[in-house]
């Protein structure tokens, strides 16, 4: 018992750091106006491009911009915090506190889930303000929640080399993330995608975001709901856990 | 029996091929202020961080205040207060919210915090610019807030990687001065420093690191005795005389011209004046100086560092 009680002062004494560093990320990383505005004017554009010249219902629109703002705003920060924060030399004194660094990662990820939820407002707002209604507005709540949470933890991974460049982790990051994009049915509806491209899509955690944000918006979806949900919980326990393993193990390196 | 804050055992770390730590230990007393002198790449630096918990050893044990700090690291780094050599405030936050966010992440209670972070940086002379961006900061006035940084959680050890080092004549002085006293207050104090003159003013006790080995640990007086041939004799006539005829008097080991005075390194100060005196009658010399010289720091030090080298 006097051990349990131990354990569970420890862990929240842990996660009252943890909000520390994410408060200090969002002062320092987040509260930018270019972040923002790549935050949330890249997939705007992106999306807008894709439009130009097509006959794309409201529905679509709004949950595919909703999908990709997410998706951007919860992977763009996160990545470059450790090579920044190597390279300024805070780092060393962020691993000499008696912070862990599995506390270390989840105020990184918690800053950029914030951020990525914010960041969801505006398809949000555009959407209403083209007539659309949003049909399961708890479920889309849910949705964000998970999603956000989630690229934020595959955000985490992406900064686990030991690098203090953060154009090398630009680049790995620009890898990662536009292929996903393309094959989560963002662009194309999964039901239209050939078999083997469902197959692809289903080893995307956007595709269950998007899957779930279109039931919510217009009532079509190809997965269960709950199943979105799940593999969208699951993707972010073991995105997180692997984001930890990889840094607890590139972190001597940096230093 | 004396209480130790630093128990360090057969502490060793390999850079890939490279052994930069060699099987390394020593004590630290509690209250001690203790020195760790080196060449660059001795060690020191990687010693501070295995200690501090940055990096792991490969090899020995480390315990602070009692905790091993690869067991339990986060109970070990709780009562240890940090100045990292490679290491920044966050520049782009002001001074007061540097020291609020260390504060929260040591778990230092908000009100405790504040009244700490408002003394330190007052007795530090900072508290004016509190509101200022650290980027807006001197390197003096960094190291500063720095070290209101590592004792903001009221450590019981403060480790210090070359606390001074390329700061200007002020901030140096209000950091040793700082230290001493928190010395005196009762806190132990782990400095590494290439700054002989500042370790033989500061610490009770030094060790020489050189090629990851500790050469030698004692206290600075001791340190110096060992080196008994470093005794010198320092002279200056009315005019100028020949340093050979000088070297060859009995119990002179070396004799050094150091512009017009010369300096006759002995085992035996006292004889040597006696022979010095008799030189200095028999020429019909004047003495405008004569100083028997102890040893210096840096002298001991480069003698150890090259006597190991000679091995």
């Amino acid at each position: 018992m006097t051990t349990y009680n131990y354990s569970r002062s420890v862990a929240l004494e842990q996660l009252r750091r943890t909000f520390a560093i994410c408060k200090k990320d969002i002062r320092i990383y987040y509260l930018k106006g270019p972040v923002i505005v790549f935050g949330i004017l890249t997939p705007l554009f992106l999306f807008a491009a894709f439009l130009v010249g097509r006959d794309l219902a409201p529905d679509f629109f709004t949950s595919s911009l909703m999908a990709m703002t997410i998706f951007f705003a919860a992977t763009a920060v996160v990545p470059m915090i450790m090579p920044w924060e190597s390279r300024a030399k805070t780092l060393e004194r962020l691993v000499s506190a008696p912070v862990s660094i599995s506390a270390i990662m989840l105020g990184d990820v918690f800053a950029s889930f914030l951020f990525g939820i914010l960041s969801s407002l505006v398809p949000v707002i555009i959407g209403l303000a083209m007539g659309v209604t949003i049909g399961y507005p708890i479920l889309l709540v849910a949705g964000i929640l998970l999603a956000s949470f989630c690229f934020s933890s595959l955000a985490a991974i992406l900064s686990a080399p030991p690098t203090d460049v953060p154009s090398n982790v630009m680049m790995l990051t620009t890898f990662v993330k536009f292929p996903l994009l393309f094959i989560s049915g963002v662009f194309i509806p999964i039901e239209k995608m050939p078999d083997w491209g469902r197959l692809i899509a289903s080893a995307s955690p956007l595709t269950y975001f998007t899957d779930l944000a279109r039931y919510s918006i217009g009532g079509a979806n190809y997965y269960p709901v709950f199943f979105d949900l799940i593999v969208l919980a699951a993707f972010a326990l073991l995105f997180l856990t692997l984001a930890v393993k990889l840094h607890e193990n590139s972190m001597p390196k940096r230093l | 029996m004396m209480e130790n804050t630093v128990e360090v055992a057969d502490l060793t770390k390999y850079y890939g091929d490279l052994m930069a730590v060699d099987s390394v230990s020593f004590e630290v007393a509690k209250g001690e202020f203790f020195g760790l002198l080196g060449p660059n790449g001795a060690g020191k630096t990687t010693i501070i961080r295995m200690l501090t918990g940055v990096i792991r050893p490969d090899r020995g044990a480390a315990h602070i205040m009692g905790y091993d700090i690869r067991k339990e690291p986060l109970k070990a780094k709780q009562r240890m207060g940090i100045l990292p050599e490679m290491a920044n405030a966050y520049v782009d936050l002001t001074a007061w919210q540097n020291l609020m966010f260390l504060g929260e992440l040591y778990g230092v209670a908000k009100t405790l915090r504040h009244e700490r972070a408002i003394m330190l940086l007052k007795k530090l002379e900072i508290y004016e610019r509190r509101n200022q961006l650290v980027k807006e900061f001197s390197k003096g006035m960094k190291q500063r807030l720095l070290i209101c940084m590592a004792l903001l959680n009221d450590p019981q050890i403060l480790f210090l990687d070359e606390p001074t080092s390329g700061l200007d004549v002020q901030s140096a002085r209000i950091i040793r001065e700082m230290l001493q006293e928190l010395n005196r207050d009762g806190i132990t104090m782990f400095l590494t420093t290439h700054n002989m003159e500042e370790a033989g003013q500061l610490c009770n006790r030094i060790a020489i690191i050189n090629h990851g080995k500790i050469a030698a640990i004692d206290r600075p007086e001791k340190l110096k005795a060992t080196a008994g041939e470093l005794q010198s004799v320092e002279i200056a006539f009315d005019r100028p005389v020949e340093t050979e005829s000088l070297a060859k008097l009995s119990n002179v080991v070396q004799a050094k011209e150091m512009g017009n005075k010369v300096r006759l390194y002995t085992k035996d100060p006292s004889d040597l004046i006696y022979k010095v005196v008799d030189y200095a009658k028999a020429n019909r010399l004047t003495f405008v100086t004569l100083n028997v010289l102890s040893p210096t720091l840096e002298e001991v030090f480069i003698r150890l560092i090259e006597s190991k080298q000679d091995l």
